[in-house]
């Protein structure tokens, strides 16, 4: 579904990462992790075609990311959305459909029956017609991966969908992510800086960091050896009741518990870096 | 009371702005539908800053002597650009809107000083003149609406999609940059529309409050530029029905009924939201929902 030859993305001198080969195969849950500004995002815009490749080749379905592609859906970070925004949720999935069509025209059945169904299938049906503005930040997600999955797509493209959201919403929403790719073949590129949540769903995890990566199932990643040769520095990653913890990466990136980027800004901080050391 | 109001020979009179209620009817129209994306983007200050040079432009051009209406679409197309090229980021946007703003006011205010010409002319710039319409500017006027709605209708769905959902709409392939520049073209076009027919300072009742109002009530998004347009139109064209029968100029009639009309939706809203709208409540159990119908 998304395959990579050699891919490489650099900003100038600076290489987020090269050489990377990777094949996505359907229904596959691949994690994408990293420390903040490592190049997750920038690996999912290269797959929507809004950040060109500085060397290699990625496919999308077997064909060059298109801008607007129909083949993968795209969910991005929860953001709290105007009260006064004039769409219903049923509007907000409609228009990831036909929102890059000219013109006024009235819907077609089909595309509303497209809308329906992508609503009913993320569990979204009791709030179709409640305004954007007014859905909780799980709701807005749920109808944000409808709108993703109306057009069919055979890859789900998502940054950071869980973030801001508290620990109920967080498994209502990747369980719908995982019942998609199940029932229907989706390919889920999932860009995250937390694993926990979704620890059980992942096949395979891209780790960058560095300007390098490593690909391996989450045991072949997340561990001290591999965490520590990635980050050129002695990295501790421990399992505690299921959930893994790493210690000692500069920017801390997937820690325990914490859902907001504000909380990262914290672990960039000096002191508590030294601290987080210095404690090891 | 009785000398504010005097409604004998009102048929008379009717007659007599018969070209000044089209003008208002098409501002009504064209300010509501505008309006509403003037909200999605929160770009109700560039309105402002837009109409003030927009008023620098049309002064300049009662001192020159050339179409007031061209004065004013050059000013606004002017301020637009401006606007659009170097105000890419909302903050910088605000900021250069608030340089923008005085400057242009103050151009403004130069050019009528050095007109020697009538003085209602000068006035008419910055609080409304539509009474005054003749048939040449109602041409200007009516060309300049008609570019704004076909606009309007071309780019209506993507546009949508872009103001409310800009990352999901450029991982869709809308060409975000493009239809930037070309809103705020439209934008620009209409603000001139208005700064001709209420005046420059009173250009938000027509383009701000009457979508505000209508987005308080509704989110659907049909009903929304619908009910915009038809509480701008009632305003506009109430206005001057009002003013008709008195001696007091148009705008506060104008004013007053659009601010009238948004109080009575905000009612509305508050009495909704508490009942559960969409059966959505705004203080609910769950945490991530932003409290809806923030006062400011």
């Amino acid at each position: 579904m998304l395959s990579a030859r050699g891919a490489a993305m650099a900003f100038g001198d600076r290489v987020l990462w090269s050489g990377l080969d990777l094949d996505v195969a359907p229904g596959e849950f691949l994690a994408v992790l990293g420390a903040n500004g490592a190049g997750k995002s920038t690996f999912l815009k290269a797959a929507l075609g809004q950040q060109r490749l500085t060397a290699g080749e990625l496919l999308v379905a077997g064909r060059p990311p298109g801008r607007g592609s129909r083949a993968a859906g795209y969910v991005p970070q929860q953001k709290s959305m105007d009260a006064a925004t004039p769409l219903r949720a049923r509007d907000l999935v409609a228009l990831g459909i036909d929102g890059h069509r000219w013109g006024l025209g009235r819907r077609r059945a089909d595309h509303r029956r497209a809308v329906a169904d992508a609503l009913a299938a993320v569990g979204a049906t009791d709030y179709a017609d409640a305004p954007v503005g007014l859905l909780s930040g799980g709701e807005q997600q749920r109808v944000r991966i409808a709108q993703a999955l109306a057009t069919d797509p055979q890859l789900l493209l998502c940054d950071e969908p869980l973030l801001s959201l508290d620990l109920g919403h967080q498994r209502a929403v990747s369980a719908v992510i995982d019942r998609r790719r199940r029932e229907h073949g989706t390919a889920v590129v999932f860009v995250t800086h937390e694993i926990n949540p979704v620890l059980d769903l992942v096949d395979r995890v891209l780790y960058i960091a560095n300007g390098q990566h490593r690909l391996g199932t989450p045991a072949e990643v997340m561990n001290s050896a591999t965490l520590s040769e990635l980050y050129r520095t002695p990295v501790d990653v421990v399992t505690v009741r299921g959930r893994i913890v790493v210690v000692g990466t500069p920017d801390h990136a997937s820690g325990s518990a914490r859902h907001h980027p504000d909380d990262h800004q914290h672990h960039d901080h000096p002191a508590l870096r030294t601290t987080a050391r210095s404690g090891r | 009371m009785s000398g504010l109001f005097d409604f004998t020979d009102y048929g008379a009179l009717l007659g007599l702005v018969q070209n000044s209620l089209i003008a208002a009817a098409l501002l009504g129209v064209v300010g509501g539908l505008i309006g509403v994306f003037v909200q999605m983007r929160d770009m109700q200050f560039a309105v402002h800053g837009i109409s003030e040079l927009s008023f620098a432009g049309a002064a300049a051009a009662l001192l020159l002597g050339v179409n007031v209406a061209l004065g004013s679409v050059l000013g606004s197309l002017l301020a637009g650009a401006l606007i659009g090229l170097l105000g890419v980021r909302a903050r910088d946007r605000n900021s250069l809107i608030g340089v923008l703003m005085p400057f242009g006011l103050g151009l403004g205010v130069l050019f009528l000083a050095l007109y020697e010409g009538r003085a209602a002319n000068k006035f008419g710039l910055l609080t409304g003149q539509i009474v005054s319409v003749d048939t040449v500017q109602l041409g200007w006027l009516v060309s300049v609406s008609v570019v704004v709605l076909v606009g309007l209708a071309v780019v209506w769905r993507p546009l949508t999609f872009v103001s409310a959902d800009p990352e999901v709409a450029a991982a869709r392939g809308v060409p975000v940059g493009v239809l930037s520049v070309v809103f705020t073209v439209l934008l620009a076009l209409a603000v001139s529309l208005a700064v001709q027919v209420v005046g420059a300072l009173l250009v938000l009742s027509l383009l701000v409050t009457p979508a505000a109002a209508a987005l308080r009530v509704t989110a659907s998004p049909v009903l929304a530029p619908l009910l915009s347009a038809g509480f701008a139109l009632t305003a506009s064209v109430g206005g001057i029905l009002l003013a008709l029968g008195g001696s007091i100029p148009i705008s506060p009639f104008v004013t007053t009924i659009s601010f009238a009309i948004y109080l009575v939706c905000r009612v509305v809203a508050w009495r909704r939201t508490r009942r559960g709208w969409g059966g959505r409540r705004p203080a609910g159990a769950e945490t991530a929902r932003p409290v809806p119908a923030a006062v400011p």
